[in-house]
């Protein structure tokens, strides 16, 4: 098994439909498998380990994770916000591999030992060698069987650890794939736009599903409010996939034209949602099918999904169980298993939190330069806290790093923050435990003014305090301009606590 | 045979290749076009013709499934043979599409 599979079915099944690009100069499906043909068979000339992509996404990406699996290497797409150092000790994992680098970013791989090219380039010279018959006597067969080889690896963001790369084999993307989405069921008007950048999990499965299903598959370079929407509207773009922070972004800029006509269905993931941003697109766009996606990149993406008809269901009931599924990350997969232990590994209770642990085909759970951390029984450990509800939604508390320790107490950050977040004049909110001789750690939050709002610290913890226990309600309440994000919208929940220790920082 | 998810599944009388996506725990006999299918990386190239009461055929990307044997097979290459498991044809699975997520 490889996922050339899923082009090869693409191509065999609507191999003139353009799949990625704009309508105009796009890459049909079976041009896309005659590229990269063409591309593996120079990869392999060149004797490479790995393609290493450390660019911006766009058309070049696609290709060169078929490339890559058709050549029987690892794709790496790596972060090209890493600093020289961090860079320069990933690169370090992967010598002798064949890089494709925005111009910008070259020299770190030059400094490697990496041959390197443009995306652009890469196109050309695949399309040149293409030309020329090299990768012609490349069929289905060539690219080599093997389900437990990576396809793809990635690197965490370590937000709470050192980054880690994790591999993706062949058997978990294509079960991804084969799991959640149906062969060509597209129509031929659709297109996909994906924001995240490429090194994130979402952005290589956004590529998949998408051919699979037969969607053009369009990509923003760098994301801006203004930009998204322009190109929503200038691609008649259906189906889009945003982090929180864009979506954030994109119903609080002012004074831009926020209709979305073309527009049917709206994902967002990779961290958590805050109530007020959905709640507010929700009525912006009335139209839009909404889906709430939670899963990790050890699970090769999705793991359970809150649906639009959750999200309608949510905003419209006077049931406060149903409204409150808004918060969840709503079902897991049909195949995906998902279970909660508590911290003796026993499965608890609907209702009862605790480790949030999964199972399936899809699931990797495996660390390079470390065997697979799964258990005996097959469930990855996916170090998030949370619960299931009678009916089976999943609401994820966040990582079990994260949690505060005070006293003998254990609380998660996520039900203060949800409690801040519900302020009217509140924009954003982190909750974290800080150092404290007392108890070990305490509460402390930090908190973001929307625009225009008149808020002081007192006031809300006075706010939080009649909503919460005492124990669970902040020492302090820190008003800051903006959070510290990973690109991707994590909070870096290490730097808020930087910020908060760190002498002289005003409190407001 | 015994299945596991993942593996590719050929005929020898067409071109029929289908990917194992639910296993039995059972042993099954399959057959495309009444001859028994084998494993994709032990494939021979096809030769003979399906049966002629077994010439239903397979769509590309669809599922065919028989529930009683707990078995769901998915098309990569479509033929002209008719994939039956222990002498039943397998029924053609309905979409069950998920909302897209990524």
């Amino acid at each position: 098994m490889n996922v050339t599979m899923l082009l090869d079915m693409a191509a065999d099944g609507f191999g003139d439909r353009t799949v990625i690009g704009s309508r105009k100069d796009g890459l049909t499906a079976a041009r896309l498998r005659e590229l990269s043909a063409a591309a593996a068979a120079q990869v392999r000339a060149a004797g490479a380990e790995a393609v290493v992509y450390l660019a911006v996404n766009g058309p070049a990406f696609p290709l060169a994770m078929f490339t890559a699996a058709r050549a029987g290497v690892p794709l790496v797409p790596v972060n090209y916000r890493l600093g020289a150092e961090q860079l320069a000790t990933l690169l370090a994992n992967h010598p002798n591999a064949y890089g494709i680098a925005d111009e910008a970013q070259s020299e770190a791989l030059t400094r490697a030992g990496l041959s390197v090219r443009t995306p652009e380039d890469f196109i050309l010279e695949a399309a040149q060698a293409a030309e020329k018959g090299i990768g012609d006597q490349d069929d289905a067969d060539d690219a080599p069987d093997a389900p437990n080889a990576p396809a793809v690896i990635i690197y965490t963001s370590g937000t709470t650890s050192a980054p880690k790369g994790v591999l993706l084999h062949h058997r978990n993307l294509v079960s991804y794939v084969l799991g959640t989405v149906e062969f060509a069921a597209a129509g031929d008007d659709e297109a996909s736009l994906m924001s995240v950048p490429p090194y994130h999990i979402a952005a290589v499965s956004n590529v998949l599903t998408n051919l699979y299903a037969g969607r053009r598959f369009l990509t923003l370079r760098n994301f801006s409010p203004e930009g998204w929407l322009d190109l929503v509207r200038a691609e008649s773009v259906t189906n889009a996939m945003v982090v929180p922070t864009m979506l954030a972004r994109i119903v609080d800029a002012d004074g831009v034209d926020r209709s979305v006509p073309s527009l049917r269905a709206l994902a967002y993931g990779g961290a958590k949602m805050t109530p007020r941003v959905i709640e507010r697109a929700l009525k912006e766009w009335p139209h839009i099918d909404f889906v709430n996606a939670y899963g990790l990149t050890e699970t090769s993406s999705t793991i359970a999904i809150l649906g639009p008809e959750d999200h309608r269901a949510a905003i419209t009931s006077d049931d406060p169980l149903v409204r409150a599924r808004l918060a969840s990350a709503g079902r897991p997969v049909p195949s995906v298993e998902v279970e909660i232990r508590d911290e003796a590994g026993r499965p608890v209770p609907a209702g009862e939190a605790g480790r949030i642990y999964v199972r399936g085909e899809q699931v990797s759970g495996e660390y390079a330069g470390s065997g697979p951390a799964v258990d005996e029984r097959g469930f990855f450990d996916t170090r998030d806290w949370g619960r299931l509800d009678e009916d089976g939604y999943l609401f994820v508390e966040g990582r079990i790093d994260d949690t505060i320790i005070r006293g003998a107490e254990n609380i998660a950050p996520a039900e203060i923050e949800d409690v801040l977040l519900r302020h009217p004049g509140v924009a954003d909110a982190a909750v974290v435990g800080v150092p404290d001789e007392e108890w070990g750690q305490r509460v402390e939050a930090v908190v973001v003014p929307l625009p225009g709002a008149d808020l002081d610290s007192e006031t809300l913890r006075a706010y939080a305090r009649e909503r919460l226990r005492g124990s669970r309600t902040p020492d302090r309440i820190a008003l800051w301009t903006e959070l510290p994000r990973t690109p991707t919208g994590k909070i870096v929940k290490r730097d808020v606590v930087a910020g908060l220790t760190a002498a002289g920082r005003q409190t407001a | 045979m015994k299945l596991r998810p993942g593996q590719q599944i050929a005929s020898t009388v067409d071109g029929t290749r289908l990917i194992v996506v639910r296993a039995p725990a059972e042993e099954v006999a399959l057959t495309c076009g009444g001859v028994e299918m084998v494993d994709a990386k032990q494939a021979p190239a096809p030769s003979g013709v399906p049966a002629d009461d077994a010439r239903e055929g397979t769509q590309l990307g669809k599922r065919y499934a028989a529930e009683a044997l707990g078995i769901e097979l998915l098309c990569t290459k479509p033929g002209e043979g008719t994939v039956a498991a222990n002498g039943t044809p397998l029924v053609l699975q309905g979409a069950k599409p998920l909302p897209a997520s990524d």
